[in-house]
C-alpha cells in the first residue's frame, strides 16, 4: 500500500510537519550537542577528541557512568519481579476488576514524579514509616539508613516506574490466546512449567518492551536520583548537569552526554537482540 | 501425582498472590501515606502526623512563588499539548497504517524521545536555542516539550487507528465524502478516545517535566516541577506536602473524568 489509503490517496505529506519539527528541534539540538563535545574549551571552537579522552580517561566519571547504568538494570530487574505476576493476575480478573487494578497501576505514572519520590522521603527517612514499624516491632534497635542509599534509590525507582513494566506485558498477554494455557495444562504441565514453557515465552516481546522503557527511564531519572541518592550518590544526569550549569563546561558536559545517550541506546539494542534471539528459540 | 500437581499449584499461586499483593501495596501506599502526611497540624513531616488539620494546605494560597509556578507549568503544558495533538494525530494518519521501511523509520524516529535520556536533549537544547535566539524564552521552553511529550500522543493516535476498520473509511468515500470530510465525520470520532488518552498522557508529562525545564528556563520564570523539587532539596516544608497533596487529588479527578469521557484504562491496555 504504500502511504496509500484505500482509493489511492498518498497520506505521507501528513508526517511532513512533525518530520520538520524533529529535523529542526530534535536532531538540530543533538547534532549540535555531538559538535560541542569535539571542542577544545568553550571558548576554543577547535574540534579535538579530548573531551572524550578526559571522560575515559577518568576513572571517577567512568564510575558514574557504570553506577548509573548498573542501577538501571538492578531497578529494571526489581520491577520485572513484581510487574510480571501483576500483569498476568489482571488476565485472570473480571473485566470490572481488571479496570480497578488498571486504574491503581496508571495513577502512578501520571501523577508526578517529584510528588511519588517527595512520598518516599517521608517512608524512607530514619522517622519514616519503615524504620517506625520496624523498631516498633522489635526487628531493629536503630533506624537502618535508607535515604541517601543506593538501595533506596532502586526501590523508589522500582516503584516509580513500576506501570511501564506492567502495561506492555499486560497488553501482550492479553492478546496470547487463552487455550494455549488449557491446552499446557490438560496435557499434564503444572503451573510453573506452563508459566515458563508457555505464558513466559509468549508474552516475551511485552516484558522486552517493558524492559526497555523502565531502564531508560530509571538511567535518566533525575529527580528520583538527586532526592533520595542526595548529594554523595552521584549518577549522570547530575554529573552532566553539574558541568553544564555549575561548572559551564560545556564541552565535556556535552562529551558526557553523548557517551551516556550512546552507552543507553546500546543497552536498549542489547535488549531488543535479546528478545529477538530467544523469539527464534520459541518456534524454531 | 496428584500431590505433585497441587504443591505444584499452591506454590505458584502463593508466589504470584505475595509478589502482586506487595507490588499493590507498592504502587498505592506512598501516594496514601502522602496524603495523610500532609494533613498534619504540626511543623514536621511525621507519619502517622500526630493531629489532622487543613492548615498546610490553607497556607498554600499565600504561597505565591508556588502559585506562580503551577500557573507557568499550566500554561506551557497546554500549549505542548495542544501542538503535540495536532503534529501528532498528522503524523499517526500518515504512518499508523503503513507497513513501508520509511514508516517504521519514521516512527521509530519520533518515538525516540521516550529512549534517549530527555536530560542530555534537555542540554542539547539549551545549545541550540542559544545559538538561533530561542534561548530562556517560553517558546523555546515549550517546543522542547513538544518534543519529549508527542510520542505520547503519536502512540496512543496509532494504536487507535490500527483498531479502526478499514471498511468504515472505503464506505465513506464510496458515499461521495472527501478525505477532509471522512476524517472530520468517521475516523476522527472513532480514535477521539485514543487521541484523548495520548493528549492526557502528554499534558501530565509536560505538567511534570524536569529534565527539559532544567536547562530551558530562565532564572525568573520558575516550573512547579522544578521549584518543589528545589524545595524538597533545600528544607523540607510541609507546604510541600500540601503542594503534592494538590497534585495527587487533581490527577485522580483528571483520571476519573478521562476514565468516564475516554475509557483511559481500555485505551492504555
Amino acid at each position: 500500500m504504500g502511504g496509500r489509503t484505500a482509493n489511492g490517496h498518498p497520506e505521507w505529506q501528513l508526517a511532513l510537519p512533525l518530520g520538520a519539527f524533529f529535523v529542526l528541534f530534535f536532531i538540530a539540538p543533538l547534532a549540535v550537542l555531538a559538535a560541542w563535545s569535539f571542542y577544545t574549551a568553550t571558548e576554543t571552537h577547535t574540534l579535538t577528541l579530548a573531551q572524550y579522552a578526559r571522560f575515559l580517561g577518568d576513572r571517577f566519571t567512568l564510575g558514574i557512568l557504570w553506577n548509573t547504568l548498573w542501577l538501571g538494570f538492578q531497578a529494571t530487574l526489581v520491577c520485572l519481579v513484581f510487574g510480571y505476576p501483576l500483569a498476568w493476575l489482571a488476565l485472570r480478573l473480571s473485566p470490572r476488576w481488571q479496570a480497578a487494578l488498571l486504574f491503581v497501576v496508571i495513577l502512578p505514572i501520571l501523577t508526578s514524579v517529584v510528588v511519588r519520590t517527595f512520598a518516599w522521603i517521608v517512608i524512607l527517612g530514619s522517622q519514616g514509616v519503615i524504620n517506625k514499624t520496624l523498631v516498633a516491632i522489635g526487628l531493629i534497635d536503630t533506624p537502618l539508613r535508607l535515604l541517601y542509599t543506593e538501595t533506596g534509590v532502586i526501590m523508589v525507582l522500582a516503584q516509580v516506574q513500576l506501570p511501564l513494566m506492567v502495561l506492555p506485558i499486560m497488553a501482550t498477554l492479553m492478546r496470547v490466546d487463552r487455550n494455549l494455557f488449557d491446552a499446557s495444562a490438560s496435557l499434564g504441565a503444572g503451573a510453573w512449567r506452563t508459566l515458563w514453557r508457555v505464558t513466559l515465552p509468549l508474552s516475551l516481546p511485552g516484558v522486552v518492551a517493558g524492559c526497555i522503557l523502565v531502564y531508560a527511564a530509571c538511567v535518566t531519572a533525575f529527580v528520583t536520583q538527586t532526592l533520595i541518592g542526595g548529594a554523595r550518590l552521584i549518577y549522570m544526569p547530575l554529573y552532566i548537569y553539574q558541568q553544564a550549569t555549575g561548572a559551564n563546561d560545556w564541552p565535556f558536559a556535552a562529551a558526557m552526554s553523548v557517551v551516556f545517550m550512546v552507552a543507553v541506546l546500546f543497552v536498549v539494542y542489547l535488549l531488543n537482540l535479546l528478545g529477538r534471539t530467544s523469539k527464534g528459540q520459541i518456534y524454531g | 501425582m496428584a500431590r505433585r500437581l497441587d504443591a505444584d499449584a499452591l506454590s505458584f499461586g502463593a508466589t504470584v498472590g505475595v509478589l502482586s499483593i506487595v507490588a499493590l501495596v507498592f504502587l498505592v501506599a506512598p501516594t496514601l501515606i502522602l496524603l495523610l502526611t500532609s494533613l498534619t497540624d504540626s511543623e514536621s513531616l511525621k507519619f502517622p502526623p500526630s493531629g489532622y488539620s487543613l492548615r498546610w494546605y490553607a497556607a498554600l494560597l499565600d504561597a505565591d512563588q508556588l502559585l506562580d509556578a503551577a500557573w507557568n507549568s499550566m500554561v506551557v503544558a497546554v500549549w505542548t499539548t495542544v501542538a503535540s495533538v495536532v503534529l501528532g494525530v498528522m503524523a499517526a494518519l500518515a504512518i499508523g497504517r503503513s507497513q513501508a521501511p520509511w514508516a517504521k523509520a519514521l516512527d521509530s524516529l519520533f518515538m525516540s524521545p521516550l529512549l534517549l535520556p530527555a536530560l542530555a536533549f534537555g542540554f542539547g537544547a539549551l545549545i541550540y536555542f542559544n545559538m538561533i535566539g530561542l534561548a530562556q524564552s517560553m517558546i523555546g521552553l515549550t517546543i522542547g516539550h513538544i518534543a519529549v511529550c508527542v510520542p505520547f500522543v503519536l502512540r496512543n493516535s496509532i494504536a487507535a487507528l490500527s483498531q479502526l476498520n478499514p471498511a468504515m473509511l472505503e464506505a465513506s468515500e464510496s458515499l461521495g465524502a472527501g478525505r477532509l470530510y471522512t476524517f472530520r465525520r468517521v475516523t476522527l470520532p472513532l480514535i477521539a478516545p485514543g487521541v484523548g488518552a495520548g493528549a492526557f498522557i502528554a499534558f501530565m508529562s509536560s505538567f511534570d517535566n524536569v529534565p527539559v525545564s532544567l536547562f530551558l528556563t530562565d532564572a525568573r520564570t520558575q516550573m512547579l516541577p522544578i521549584h518543589l523539587w528545589e524545595i524538597i532539596e533545600t528544607n523540607l516544608d510541609v507546604r510541600t506536602a500540601a503542594a503534592s497533596g494538590v497534585i495527587v487529588v487533581a490527577t485522580l479527578v483528571l483520571m476519573i473524568l478521562a476514565e468516564r469521557f475516554a475509557g483511559l484504562t481500555k485505551q492504555l491496555r
